[in-house]
């Protein structure tokens, strides 16, 4: 795109700045629209499982539910409690906001249809993924509240806990795919196993794929791991004393989570943009539509396991992360990266 | 400039005092107006501090000034979740203060009422314990029965939840016979396909194993100690069931078992209530099977009411009808304590009658208020989110608590 606005006579720095400018809002807006409806979808294939109807009275088949809430909350008032410390209360929903949407800048949604085609991608999807808990903990702190800092304290806990098993969870693909690169790590997995383009297809990858499904789970605070707004303990967690916009900007951020989860999910193990199967006829689909219907497809399994399981205990949550998934996460970077040392060294 | 030493809290003369935090009454698990007091050390309870009284509605001073039959629909109220179970016990004190008998097939319909208001009750309590630790589909498909139960209810006596259906000598009116083989068609089909497809997604849940199993572990001298009754005495491994223990009405002639726990703990009390559900049905069943035919209602007219048609033939009827829908009936004084087997333990109804057409003095004995004293000492060393899977396993309402 840079190379367009060049052409047509711009000098190349204001060029590139608004090729960005453009590939930004490319992202940022479908991805708002894609949290709205996913919002609705959530809520419809809840109410499915739960035998009920969910949202159906907002435009033709409730479809405009979200946008109707958004309008709401857009035009409540902002209750900071007076206790609150005022800045950090308000900082907090952007950080979790904004965070949510940084990573993915590096998300490819074709091949070359990356905002930011960085050689460390999974790594800096690492670190964002770190600092969205930061939202939550300011939030539970700022509120001066009893119930949102003990939502606080639990969601640092969490993500510390899940952080490092995803972390060895990641090595093992990056040492199978050989890069950092997410696109690279897509490219490398077509026609991994008899013409499947994943990961998955691999017997050494797919248990570190559940693990990650568990874990991605956990670190976006989705049942049954979602200690920091269980409502039968903390009331609404760290979401308690909030209102209007801050509150809605996490409900956003936090869905544009799993949506990123989801597309992790995607890229990492099942072929991100690449279709399922390795044939020639399959790839005249666009790319980004492959890539869409695998979102989709883990945004359901994330709606189904919330529908259907109760909640960890705190306690659990953490044994989960640190006595099953940190020995196990560690046992396959031995496993995989003995595996390559027997079939790659020297090649 | 003198290094200082850094104090660490924990040491010195720096109080630690523990966390308090109010559970309730508006806490979204607190099942109604219950406030706990908490003393967290972390998320472990240290001590809770159950106070109660937020639903104090006066309802035995109210019955005191209200006859007999006036006073019944307080106990609809009392309860709102089984208020069958709770009319039973007060029509029970009052026919063994009138020395009533009541016709048998009046006996049969009160019992599969009875046992249909347990699997009601338990609805709502497996389904809200479920819900407590997390999970929300099982609760709304376990409302799918409760909703056919209500519709059962509205159909034998014209209202779903507060029925006063019972009455002192019998039951208010006859049931149609569609209405009985609707009840037998559902026991075979819908409940079972229901209700087993919901607990199919709980009990062999890992992670509400995990939530349930080993907490609030109660002794059996613990269970006596603290006077539980109901599912929690039963989940403590003591067969103690008012229904076989001292039989009222037909229970005597019913065929059914009494689950007990092993372990005492939540996952028990929970799995005790699922039995339950399948004997009750299983009681039903019998009733429906072996109902009488006859009258539904004592006809000893100084008590019951005449009916409709009897009123306009007879003078006496007409009389008898409004005497007793003005005055009401004398009770021979004495006093009579009468407990039954609500869904949730025992319901004990103590009535003091000097004589006259209204109790001169009404006892309730809840079966929450036992259940909740001890709540302290089934949550210290646990964590806060097993304070509500506790909670759930008492299955307390606030009506009946607090009265």
């Amino acid at each position: 795109m840079t190379a367009f606005f060049i052409l047509h006579g711009m000098a190349p720095d204001w060029a590139w700045a608004l090729a960005t400018i453009i590939g930004i809002l490319l992202i940022a807006l479908p991805l708002m629209l894609g949290v709205a409806m996913i919002i609705y979808a959530d809520r419809k294939i809840w109410a499915a499982m739960a035998l009920r109807r969910g949202p159906n009275v907002v435009g033709p088949f409730g479809l405009l539910q979200s946008f109707a809430d958004g309008l709401k909350v857009f035009l409540q008032e902002t209750i900071i409690p007076s206790a609150a410390n005022k800045g950090l209360f308000l900082i907090a929903p952007i950080v979790t906001f904004t965070v949510a949407l940084m990573a993915w800048a590096v998300i490819p949604f074709n091949s070359g249809a990356i905002l930011a085609n960085i050689n460390v991608g999974l790594l800096y999807i690492l670190a964002i993924s770190s600092l969205g808990v930061y939202g939550t903990v300011m939030g539970g702190w700022a509120s001066n509240s009893k119930y949102p800092f003990f939502s606080a304290m639990r969601a640092s806990a969490q993500m510390i806990s899940y952080e490092v098993s995803i972390g060895f969870i990641l090595i093992c693909v990056v040492l199978w795919a050989g890069t950092f690169n997410l696109n690279g790590i897509v490219q490398a997995q077509k026609d991994h196993v008899w013409l499947i383009n994943g990961f998955w297809a691999n017997p050494l990858l797919f248990p570190i794929w559940v693990m990650f499904l568990i874990s991605g789970m956990a670190e976006t605070q989705r049942a049954p791991f979602d200690l920091t707004e269980a409502e039968s303990e903390l009331v609404a967690g760290y979401q308690t004393e909030y209102s209007s916009m801050a509150f809605a900007l996490y409900w956003l951020g936090e869905y544009a989570n799993v949506l990123l989860m989801c597309a992790l999910n995607a890229t990492l193990f099942f072929g991100g943009y690449l279709p399922p199967l390795d044939w020639a006829p399959l790839y005249y689909v666009p790319g980004v539509i492959w890539l869409l219907a695998k979102i989709l497809f883990f945004f359901f399994v994330f709606s189904w396991v919330k529908a259907t399981v109760p909640r960890y205990r705190y306690d659990q949550l953490m044994r989960l992360g640190w006595k099953v998934f940190l020995p196990l996460s560690l046992f396959f970077v031995f496993a995989v990266s003995g595996w390559l040392m027997l079939t790659r060294y020297g090649a | 400039m003198s290094m200082v030493p850094e104090v660490s809290p924990t040491t010195g003369d720096e109080l630690i005092h523990n966390y308090t935090i109010n559970f309730g009454p508006q806490h979204p698990a607190a099942h109604g107006v219950l406030r706990m007091v908490m003393e967290l050390d972390g998320e472990i309870i240290e001590r809770i501090d159950p106070h109660i009284g937020l639903l104090h509605r006066g309802t035995e001073k109210l019955i005191e000034h209200k006859t007999y039959l006036q006073a019944l629909p307080y106990f609809d109220r009392l309860d709102y979740c089984s208020p069958l179970g709770m009319e039973y016990s007060y029509v029970l004190a009052i026919e063994k203060l009138l020395n009533l008998e009541v016709p048998i097939r009046g006996q049969y319909l009160r019992v599969l009422f009875a046992e249909l208001t347990r699997i009601c009750n338990h609805m709502l309590n497996l389904g809200s314990h479920v819900m407590d630790v997390g999970a929300m589909t099982p609760n709304l498909w376990l409302f799918e029965v409760r909703e056919d139960c209500l519709n059962f209810f509205e159909r034998a006596a014209g209202a779903r939840m507060h029925m006063a259906w019972f009455r002192p000598g019998g039951v208010h009116q006859d049931v149609p016979l569609k209405l009985l083989t609707d009840i037998a068609d559902w026991l075979d089909t819908r409940l079972p396909r229901l209700f087993e497809d919901a607990m199919s997604l709980v009990v062999d849940n890992r992670i509400f194993k995990q939530r349930n199993v080993d907490i609030a572990h109660v002794g059996k001298d613990d269970a006596i100690a603290w006077g539980f009754s109901g599912p929690m005495i039963r989940a403590a491994g003591i067969p103690w069931d008012i229904r076989k223990s001292q039989p009222y009405d037909v229970y005597d002639r019913m065929d059914f078992e009494i689950p007990v726990g092993t372990a005492s703990d939540c996952y028990d009390r929970f799995m005790v209530r699922v039995e339950e559900v399948r004997q009750s049905a299983r009681i039903m069943k019998q009733c429906l099977a072996e109902m009488p035919d006859g009258p539904v209602a004592s006809t000893d007219r100084k008590v019951v009411p005449p009916g409709r048609a009897e009123m306009k033939a007879s003078m006496e009827a007409l009389i008898h009808h409004f005497k007793l829908y003005t005055e009401g009936f004398h009770v021979p004084a004495g006093e009579v304590y009468v407990a039954t087997e609500s869904p949730k333990g025992e319901f004990g109804v103590y009535l003091v009658s000097d004589g006259t057409n209204k109790p001169y003095r009404c006892k309730i004995r809840p079966t929450a208020f036992s259940h909740l004293q001890a709540m302290d000492f089934m949550s210290k060393g646990h964590m806060l989110p097993d304070a509500t899977a506790i909670l759930g396993a008492i299955d307390v309402v606030f009506g009946e608590c607090d009265r």
